[in-house]
């Protein structure tokens, strides 16, 4: 007989412990990613340009993050006397907060069987899983308009303005990348996704498995694009240009509100990675135990990320504008008409 | 349990709809009406209908709203035209007031159809929501959705059109 699933009517006491235990490790691990992947960024970025990035603070600067964090928390902080106080007050918050809770549908491990119940090892598998990630991922845009709005400066806004129009242009191709993954999986919860991906490669080649980078190599590509484009990564990160526009949305945040702007940036970066590996590269199935898989996943994934910024230089505005809707959205919409041929003819 | 989570649900969508007509700044406004939004997702939720919740925050909160924001703030309103006209609120809540007890009226003096479609609430969790959201809508309103389209179409040529005239 095979245990069922804990619920909050057959066994509440568990139901809620392992629930509040899971919701707290992901917190607590995502945290821990984020502050190190400032290390990670700098370090990483410093041996490429032959420079050794931190080397003070502990053992090759290994507690930079924390001595970071302790040097932000104690700076003033400032309001701007003609800033709108509140909308300033929220606009960090919005743009963290959306990043965080993607993290409840991403599943990390296989069931674990605790008392005679299963228990799954993800927060909450919703059945419109795949929409809930676009949809918060639509809600960070605000975040950065609030920001470049309120603060009432003029780089500010100019960045506001940018990351706006970069976020529902790029949005919108990434949505579209995404749509061929859930036609060949024919469902959009995500742990249903991570199955499928554990079975053999088109169910022939008992080698390699069923990833979806190997059906949607296009698509892949296309979502890892677009979304560094939405999360205002470095080929992208107009809204932030530093030689234009200061410090673009940013640039009138201090203190521990201006940290939380960094830590949404790679909870972002951190989010990107967990759905691209949970879409496209099998989640957390592979050879070691299921959460280090996925964890793994993500760090290559970062680590490709800061590799870009050592290389590629900014686009340009109009560049950035025509790729997106001339290019990414042409081919997104041609392979979404494609995979559904291809399904049609396959039946 | 359920019932005090609706009510709380419909006192902050309620809340947020006044504060929407309320608020002296146009942006505060939208962002209350994202609020609002938000809550409707949240009904939506409770009415078993995951996808339209999906939906609602995915179109009208992630999209339509950032457009309206984005729009706000390139249009940049000078202090003077920050200051909504309040007579006119007067006037649209006299409106609203009108229309509101009406509907009340229409619904209370009304009986209850008690027609009730082939879709059920086991049907819902069986099948799922979307799956027969889909099925219906390339099928039974094929039509319907395809002139949706054409109207879609229309309105991007039409805004085109409108942005060109000065190039």
């Amino acid at each position: 007989m095979t245990p069922e699933f804990v619920s909050l009517s057959n066994n509440w006491p568990l139901y809620l412990t392992t629930m509040i235990v899971k919701i707290l490790v992901v917190f607590v691990v995502v945290i821990l990613i984020v502050a190190y992947a400032t290390w990670l960024e700098r370090k990483v970025i410093g041996h490429m340009q032959t420079r050794l990035g931190p080397m003070e603070t502990g053992w090759h600067g290994l507690l930079q993050p924390i001595a970071d964090g302790l040097k932000l928390f104690f700076k003033e902080d400032i309001i701007p006397e003609k800033a709108a106080k509140f909308t300033f007050l929220l606009a960090p918050m919005m743009l963290l907060v959306p990043a965080f809770i993607t993290f409840a549908v991403v599943p990390f491990g296989p069931d674990k069987v605790i008392g005679g119940y299963l228990v799954p090892m993800q927060i909450t598998d919703l059945n419109v899983g795949v929409l809930y990630v676009l949809a918060m991922a639509g809600l960070g845009a605000y975040g950065i308009v609030l920001a470049g709005w309120s603060s009432n400066s003029k780089y500010s806004l100019m960045g506001g303005i940018r990351s706006t129009a970069q976020m529902i242009s790029y949005e919108l191709a990434a949505g579209l990348s995404i749509v061929a993954v859930f036609m060949l999986a024919e469902t959009l919860s995500l742990r249903q996704i991570v199955a499928l991906q554990m079975e053999p490669l088109w169910g022939t080649i008992s080698f390699l498995p069923n990833w979806y980078v190997f059906s949607q190599p296009l698509a892949f590509g296309l979502f890892i694009l677009t979304s560094l484009a939405e999360i205002n990564r470095t080929p992208f990160d107009l809204p932030e240009a530093e030689s234009e526009l200061v410090s673009g949305f940013c640039t009138e945040y201090s203190s521990m509100k201006y940290a939380l702007f960094f830590m949404a940036e790679y909870a972002n970066m951190v989010v990107i990675a967990a759905i691209a590996a949970t879409l496209f590269l099998g989640g957390w199935s592979g050879p070691f135990f299921g959460p280090i898989n996925l964890l793994l996943k993500i760090l290559a994934f970062m680590f490709f990320a800061i590799w870009l910024r050592a290389t590629m230089p900014r686009v340009r505005y109009d560049q950035l504008m025509t790729m997106g809707w001339k290019v990414l959205i042409p081919l997104a919409l041609a392979n979404v008409i494609v995979t559904g041929v291809v399904v049609l003819l396959m039946q | 349990m359920e019932l005090l989570f609706f009510y709380l649900v419909a006192l902050v969508a309620i809340l947020s709809a006044f504060m929407v007509v309320k608020c002296k700044n146009p942006v505060n406004s939208a962002i209350s009406l994202v609020m609002t939004f938000f809550c409707l997702a949240i009904l939506y939720v409770m009415l078993y209908a995951p996808f339209m919740a999906a939906v609602q925050v995915l179109v009208y909160a992630g999209a339509i709203m950032v457009l309206i924001l984005f729009v706000i703030m390139l249009l940049n309103l000078g202090p003077e035209m920050m200051e909504r006209f309040q007579h006119g609120v007067v006037g649209g809540a006299i409106v609203a007031g009108i229309v509101m007890i009406q509907a009340v009226m229409f619904v209370n003096r009304g009986e209850m159809a008690g027609i009730s479609g082939d879709v059920t609430r086991d049907q819902v969790l069986e099948v799922g929501h979307m799956e027969l959201i889909g099925m219906k809508l390339f099928t039974e309103f094929m039509l319907p959705f395809q002139i949706a389209g054409i109207l879609l179409l229309i309105a991007i040529v039409g805004a085109l059109v409108l942005a060109k005239k000065e190039v």
